[in-house]
């Protein structure tokens, strides 16, 4: 199906089961510990062995030599794979560095061997056996002192590093009040529960990867390409998986390593990159330094607006794209962004949930609070103030699709009691705590992602959804699941949903928070198309028919879905294919962070007391999942603007604190209690469902209201996060 | 995690000697910080002499009015005590602001004193570390050194002692009780039972190879306002930045214990001594000789203001 023109009433618009809050129907599988995940598939591959990957030592250089005999001699070991004898490896393109490093070492802590034995303490046992030599090479660290060798990047998915509208210089120096500053936001790792795992297994020349990966389609092409085999000899199954936030998008050594593991020792593999790996040898979210200036007149209109963004990755890299929502988010007819690259020899950088926006927003937001101060003017006011209905860089000829940052702004101050802040920073006192209250608009563009699904009937009625989309945790069961049930007029229990394969259709997959609206259009075109095929069986017109509690109908007859299936049942696959609306129309996602914060006036530290959000996000397809993903979302933007840092040891160019114990991420008792409110909606040129991504929205802001909250409580303004309680006693000091 | 030998000892006295007649011995209490590191390597034990099921769970009263925990007394079970809660509230303070709560069920009394530094550093093998393998260099010294000690420490090692608990027991004055191979029992007052690095930062206690922790003993309860207030990162489940632990009395005497900035639990006679100055004095007092790095320097004026916030919890309630 194609989508090309804004949609009009459909089957969605029912809001029977749609839009209706309900459980997660995976919820009980995952709770009782019976929904299996990748490398628990002892089902699947019941005699399994162990593989354990070794990471190098080094930053960069190569590996001048590798005595692999105490290992393969130690007890339980069944083979060892380096890059001596895996054969030639292609490179995913999505990958920056080889999964499988040697001779030449990218990183820290990239694989350079995996180690296979009988059980998975003889693999760990056997990996430390391995003897290195290394040559290391001098590399570059410091994102700080590298910065003055930015280069410009290539276009990032299609938008180009830089930008440039009206004359900036010009309307920057004639403005009368500016703000001009400098933030510089750390490298995150993704912290999600379920580590990176695989079990691997071939059959012949076909190799079936049970794994825990974002995008099936992406990966099976990854996997072939650097195996080096057919597309069609990979089959990646991944139907749970325990977080992702992005590091799962793309195959990573697990996975390949798995697969040359089983191919080595004759038996199926199963890998998991151990947690204290995780953040050196896998992707994290760049460190930026990002610079911000804005120039208003003394009402506070923006008249121009420049940010400019440094980060770091290996050669081949791209950029943390920190400035992109600086084009779309606020007015003002003088405007520029830049992006600057800068090589860095630490660990692959690469998309973390809501990548360029979470930290973006991190700078502009309290840029703009800073802008707030100086017009004297309400930053919630301020931000009103310069709402704009079109792209600000295309001009009004590109309107947004739907646009309700100023409702979300004024919903949410009203129920977060906004009027009570004290513009004054500094003021107020509860007992030991300075209290003080920040706000800061959330915005994420929307993106729609080809995706397909099929639909069938059973003899006995029962709907079945298959899909390769996945669910990361975020409720894509529940919401596909939804959607069948909406379209064929049936409750939500007569459905199954099966995901995560790539013997079903190339959906979406999940990322980019494209996810829940690209994967139930998919669904949606699917079901479009079986419903049409369940009238015509009726000999009712496709266009009348009505579906209905398990029955289809005209008028006054009826027929029921099971006869109409029969006993084989009734199968329709189609996808939907998105046509040029987000090219016509800017489509995103808006919101407002409101936050409360006590600063301790003897120690420093920081408690959250209170937060609240307002969010426009389209079509709210399950109010409850959804929920939930903006809480956590931000939880984790509470987590940027207080404790998430890895720590940069630029003489050996690593991430030092690679534990959980020692790369904090907030607690229970760090958050409070956490207000949604879901600001009503539709968006008719975002797709048949007229709803937009959630699931990175509440990242987006929320540490900035944070930062906000800290400042109008201390009257001190932290600009490097994340604002830790010895920056705050410094500047106090100061 | 290499191979080792187990066994489940069946007498305390039996445990000491099987721990010295074994070359690589090592007890294994909650398990909770030895099998961490045995799986990293960083600690290759060839034997473990389970110590679970030798009686030493219990809290008794002592002849001189004081409590003796049992070496394996969990530190849940401890911090609920009624006792530790009525006389030693500073001690129950410390215990339920370390770990978590799944943690403390599991780790015990002897096995909190022993935990080993929360360093980086120390914790990945790759990197150089005195502590770990002797003579290969400082890794914090000139690297992330945020976290690590700022008193006591030497050349050779800056790790901080993490420990809650042990704080609370030094300001306590508690004494850590052994048996060794031959049934000998000694009893080694708290201030001395740690060492500081100074060249050789792998020794970190004055137990003998083989020799084990029975219990600890607190004197007599001393009365006072008993408070533990632990400053770190985040609200819960993370190793002090700063902690101090205090008993104030009366008649504005009090004493003081701090955790996070030394090599041991940190106590300073001076700071006691200072008490009725104020916090500034007693933070002059205990940070005397005090040596910090670029990433640590913060944690001086930390707990300055930590004493401080404590003074002032104190004037509100007199
Ligand atoms: C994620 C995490 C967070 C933590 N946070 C904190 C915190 O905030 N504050 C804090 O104080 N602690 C914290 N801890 C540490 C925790 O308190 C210790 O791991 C625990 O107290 C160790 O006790 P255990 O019984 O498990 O010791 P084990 O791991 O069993 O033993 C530790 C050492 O003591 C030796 N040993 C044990 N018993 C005896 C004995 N009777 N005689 C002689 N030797 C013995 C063992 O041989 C071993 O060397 C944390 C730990 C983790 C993993
Ligand atoms: S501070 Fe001590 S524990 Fe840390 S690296 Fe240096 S020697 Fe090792």
């Amino acid at each position: 199906m194609k989508f090309d023109q804004p949609a009009g009433i459909n089957p969605i618009d029912r809001g029977r089961v749609i839009g209706i809050p309900h459980d997660r129907i995976d919820g009980a599988a995952k709770v009782t510990g019976t929904a299996p995940y990748a490398y628990e598939r002892h089902d699947a591959a019941p005699n399994a062995a162990y593989g354990w990957i070794v990471g190098s030592a080094i930053a960069k250089g190569r590996i001048a030599a590798m005595d692999l005999r105490a290992a393969e001699g130690a007890p339980g070991v069944l083979g060892v794979v380096t890059h001596a004898n895996a054969g030639k490896l292609g490179k995913g393109s999505m990958n920056t560095a080889p999964l499988l490093g040697g001779p030449q070492i990218d990183h820290y802590e990239q694989a350079v061997a995996l180690v296979i034995a009988d059980t998975f303490e003889n693999a760990r046992d056997a990996a430390k056996l391995v003897r290195i030599d290394y040559v290391a090479d001098a590399g570059k660290y410091d994102l700080a002192a590298e910065s003055i060798r930015g280069v410009m990047p290539p276009d990032s998915f299609g938008s180009p590093a830089d930008s440039k509208v009206g004359d900036f210089d010009s309307g920057f120096a004639a403005a009368a009040v500016t703000v001009d500053q400098r933030y510089t936001t750390p490298d995150h790792s993704h912290a999600m529960m379920e580590p990176h795992a695989t079990t691997a297994a071939w059959n012949g020349d076909r190799l079936t990867l049970w794994t825990s990966n974002q995008m099936i389609d992406w990966g099976v092409g990854e996997v072939a390409k650097t195996l080096g085999i057919p597309r069609a000899n990979v089959r990646l199954v991944s139907p749970y998986i325990g977080g992702g936030f992005g590091s799962k998008l793309f195959v990573r050594a697990d996975a390949v390593l798995a697969a040359l593991g089983a191919k080595r020792v004759g038996r199926p593999v199963k890998v998991a990159i151990a947690r204290h790996q995780i953040p050196n040898n896998t992707t994290h979210r760049p460190a930026t330094i990002q610079r911000i200036r804005i120039g208003a007149d003394k009402h506070g209109l923006i008249d121009a607006i420049g940010h400019e963004v440094w980060s770091g990755d290996l050669p081949g890299g791209g950029p943390e794209t920190a400035a992109m929502q600086t084009r779309l988010l606020y007015r003002g007819p003088n405007r520029m962004t830049a992006h600057r690259l800068v090589t860095l020899n630490l660990p692959e950088g690469n998309a973390m949930r809501a990548p360029g926006e979470a930290v973006g927003l991190l700078a502009l937001e309290v840029a703009m609070d800073e802008l707030a101060e100086a017009c004297g003017v309400d930053p919630v006011e301020l931000r009103i103030r310069n709402d704009v209905q079109y792209d600000p860089e295309a001009g009004p000829q590109r309107p947004f699709s739907s646009r309700k940052l100023v409702e979300c702004l004024r919903a949410g101050a009203d129920r977060f009691g906004w009027a009570k802040r004290n513009p004054k920073p500094g003021q107020v006192r509860d007992g030991r705590w300075l209290v003080g209250m920040g706000v800061a608009a959330a915005f994420r563009n929307n993106v729609a992602m080809k995706s397909g699904a099929r639909i069938g009937v059973d003899g006995a009625g029962r709907v079945i959804v298959e899909t390769d989309m996945t669910d990361i945790g975020t409720g894509s069961y529940t919401i596909i699941g939804q959607t069948a049930a909406e379209m064929l007029g049936v409750t939500l229990d007569q459905v199954t949903v099966r995901l995560g394969d790539s013997r079903f259709p190339a959906s979406a997959g999940s990322g980019g928070q494209w996810g829940a609206n690209s994967s139930t259009a998919g669904v949606y075109a699917a079901a479009m198309a079986l419903r049409a095929m369940l009238a015509e069986k009726a000999g009712y017109p496709a266009d009348q028919a009505q579906f209905d509690d398990g029955l289809v109908k005209l008028g006054n007859q009826s027929q029921t879905l099971a006869s109409l299936a029969g006993r084989e049942g009734l199968w329709a696959e189609d996808s939907i294919d998105f046509g040029d609306l987000d090219k016509r129309y800017a489509q995103a996602t808006f919101g407002a962070h409101f936050c409360e914060v006590g600063v301790d006036i003897d120690t420093a530290e920081i408690r959250i007391r209170r937060m609240g959000g307002a969010f426009a996000a389209g079509r709210i397809l399950n109010p409850k999942s959804a929920r939930s993903q903006v809480i956590g979302a931000m939880t984790m933007g509470v987590g940027a603007a207080l404790m998430e840092a890895l720590d940069v040891d630029t003489r050996f160019g690593f991430f030092v604190n690679h534990d959980m114990a020692e790369y904090l991420v907030p607690v229970h008792a760090d958050i409070p209690p956490q207000d949604v409110l879901f600001i009503e909606e539709l968006d008719d040129k975002s797709s048949p469902m007229k709803a937009k991504g959630v699931g990175e929205l509440g990242i987006c802001g929320a540490g900035a209201a944070v930062a906000n909250a800290i400042y109008n409580a201390t009257g001190i303004r932290l600009r490097d996060y994340p604002l830790t309680i010895d920056k705050l006693l410094k500047a106090q000091a100061a | 995690m290499k191979s080792f030998t187990y066994e489940r000892a069946t007498s305390v006295q039996a445990a000491a000697k099987a721990a010295a007649s074994v070359q690589g011995a090592r007890f294994i209490a909650g398990g909770t910080n030895l099998l961490d590191l045995m799986k990293l390597q960083i600690e290759t034990p060839t034997h473990l002499i389970d110590v679970n099921h030798l009686g030493l769970d219990r809290i008794e009263e002592t002849p001189e009015g004081g409590l003796r925990i049992g070496a394996l007394v969990r530190n849940t079970d401890l911090a609920a005590d009624k006792r530790v809660r009525r006389d030693y509230a500073v001690l129950s303070r410390a215990l339920v602001a370390g770990a978590s709560g799944q943690l403390r069920n599991k780790a015990t009394t002897g096995g909190n004193l022993l935990q080993r530094t929360r360093c980086p550093y120390f914790y990945d093998t790759r990197m150089p570390c005195n502590k770990r393998q002797p003579g290969s260099g400082c890794g914090a010294m000139q690297g992330m050194s945020r976290s690590l000690a700022i008193l006591g420490v030497s050349d050779a090692c800056i790790a901080q002692h993490p420990s809650d608990m042990a704080v609370a027991m030094r300001l306590l004055d508690s004494a850590v009780d052994t048996i060794d191979a031959n049934g000998a029992t000694r009893s080694i007052p708290i201030a001395d039972f740690h060492l500081l690095p100074g060249d050789t930062p792998q020794r970190e206690t004055l137990l003998k190879p083989g020799e084990m922790i029975t219990a600890v003993t607190l004197p007599k309860p001393i009365g006072g306002a008993h408070v533990y207030r632990k400053v770190r990162d985040r609200a819960s489940y993370a190793f002090a930045l700063v902690s101090v632990a205090a008993v104030f009395g009366k008649d504005g005497t009090a004493r003081f214990a701090f955790g996070g900035i030394g090599a041991k639990p940190w106590r300073v006679a001076a700071a006691d001594a200072a008490a009725k100055q104020g916090p500034k004095a007693v933070a002059e007092a205990a940070l005397t000789g005090a040596r910090t790095t670029h990433h640590n320097d913060f944690k001086k004026l930390l707990v300055e203001r930590t004493l401080a916030s404590l003074y002032r919890q104190q004037e509100a309630r007199a």
